[in-house]
């Protein structure tokens, strides 16, 4: 699980690559780097979501 | 191909710049006084020689390689062309400082000041291992941290990377602008105290069967606050060298900066103060102290390019955020981070790259490498965006970078100290004297109660 989180924060990352890169109008490019950044917090909400669950069975 | 070149620097503008250089290591000392003050006493002489090994090996590793993957405004570097427009991904200078003179040249001088600040990020991450990170491992993970993950960043935003470039090759303002290095040293510095947090596992004693934190709380407020204020003038230094080495600004501006530096840090310390205050009912030393250097983490980004008034506003939203952020750290996200170093560095550094693109008012025409084709005509739309998209590359890219680097290093060199070790104290276990060896040792948290 805590892959998948750190892959969702790369994910996150090249849709806002994607997204400079790809759109030319400033609202579109605007919208899409936020999407990226909310796959970004999805990502690191898993990863701190993991490590509260291995914590948890540590204990 | 040099798409960006290097700002002309005046002999006033260098010569103030060698002095805020000569400032750097204040930040780092009060860096280390402050970490040190927040961990505990029977590691506290740890604390302070790992802070020095760690700043020596940032700095031999930075001239042998860190520098020559960060390079300079002008220099050369390795393109990719992305569908027809130039980015610079990382620069192409040779190992240890050859063919550079260091001779007070702009590069010269960049050079320099990549040797201290570099130390000062791998500072960062001391404050959240405090008590369980054996020096070995910390100093080979700042050797990761000198020689790849900080230049890669550094050549990114301060080398004319594709972050600085975003102004020309896309319209977005004038391209990733983080004079003073609140993404550059603070943020990169926080994230990767939290890649560490993570592997290195909280305190024994710190989390109770039932999850609730225990508190344990510094050794010595007098270190914490006196670090505070050595941190200040090393700030002041950092943010002016910063502005006039990569976003050119002229050496008057220096005034500004101070001012900024100054207000942000006050803002921040006074609004932690008032909320732990309110919630608490006595101010606490610790975050005050933690919000001055989150005030100060925050400034450095704009602290050339805002009025005094935002520098307010964004010390204000700093020291909040600093306060609420050490506790959603500790008792929501189960994070052991002794020296607040996540919340401090990495969320105010965040918030000061963001708060550049929200406040920053740029000069009609900046003699520099940053100017963009869109800032002809004087206008800054999409800087917001350009700090969003730097924000979200040191949280995307750097942040899982840093973790996976560590977490390899981990399998082959054990990063965290046995479990003796922390019974001990790190001063016993690893160096085989105390800090403070007149002094009775304090109850064991690790007898039965």
């Amino acid at each position: 699980m805590r892959l998948v989180g750190f892959l969702l924060l790369v994910a996150g990352w090249i849709l806002v690559l994607a997204a400079v890169v790809l759109l030319g109008a400033t609202q579109a490019r605007a919208m899409f780097v936020l999407a990226g950044i909310a796959v970004e917090a999805l990502g690191l909400a898993l990863v701190f979501r993991t490590h509260l669950i291995l914590r948890g069975s540590r204990d | 191909m040099t798409p960006l070149a290097a700002p002309d620097l005046s002999e006033a503008a260098r010569v103030l710049c060698i002095v805020c250089i000569l400032l750097v290591p204040l930040a780092g000392t009060g860096i280390s006084l402050v970490n040190t003050g927040l961990g505990r006493s029977r590691s506290a002489s740890h604390a302070m020689l790992t802070a020095l090994c760690v700043m020596a090996l940032a700095a031999v590793v930075y001239c042998a390689c860190g520098f020559a993957w960060q390079g300079y405004l002008g220099r050369p570097a390795h393109l990719l062309l992305v569908r027809g427009r130039p980015w610079s991904w990382v620069a192409a200078e040779p190992f240890f400082l050859r063919r550079l003179e260091l001779d007070g040249s702009p590069v010269s001088l960049a050079a320099c000041f990549g040797m201290l600040s570099v130390g000062l990020a791998a500072l960062i991450p001391l404050g959240a291992g405090a008590d369980r990170w054996r020096l070995g491992a910390a100093c080979a993970s700042t050797a990761l941290f000198a020689g790849c993950t900080y230049p890669l960043f550094a050549h990114w935003a301060w080398g004319g990377g594709w972050l600085a470039q975003l102004g020309s090759n896309y319209g977005l303002g004038r391209g990733f602008v983080d004079a003073g290095g609140s993404g550059s040293i603070q943020a990169m510095g926080g994230l990767t105290a939290l890649a560490l947090a993570w592997i290195l596992g909280a305190r024994r004693g710190k989390y109770g069967p039932d999850g609730a934190p225990a508190a344990i709380p510094g050794h010595n407020a007098v270190y914490i606050l006196f670090g505070c204020l050595l941190a200040w003038v090393g700030w002041v230094g950092l943010n002016s060298a910063g502005a006039i080495l990569f976003a050119a600004a002229e050496p008057g501006r220096a005034v500004l900066i101070v001012a900024n530096t100054t207000l942000s840090a006050a803002a921040a310390t006074l609004t932690a103060a008032v909320i732990t205050r309110v919630r608490f009912r006595k101010p606490d030393a610790s975050l005050a102290a933690n919000g001055w250097v989150g005030g100060l983490a925050a400034s450095s980004a704009a602290c050339a390019f805002v009025v005094p008034a935002a520098a307010l506003i964004i010390g204000i939203v700093a020291g909040a955020l600093v306060v609420f952020s050490v506790e959603a750290v500790e008792f929501w996200l189960a994070v052991d981070d002794p020296g607040g170093a996540i919340s401090v560095h990495g969320v105010a550094g965040l918030w000061g790259v963001l708060a550049l693109g929200f406040f920053a008012r740029f000069p009609s025409r900046l003699p520099n490498a940053v100017n963009g084709p869109s800032q002809a005509l004087g206008g800054d739309a999409g800087q917001w965006l350009a700090q969003l998209v730097g924000a979200a590359t040191l949280v995307g890219f750097v942040l899982p970078l840093t973790y996976g680097l560590n977490r390899l290093l981990d399998r082959i060199y054990r990063q965290r100290v046995a479990l003796d070790g922390e019974r001990e104290g790190m001063d016993l276990y690893e160096l085989g004297a105390g800090a403070y060896p007149e002094f009775a040792t304090h109850t064991d948290e690790f007898m039965p109660r």
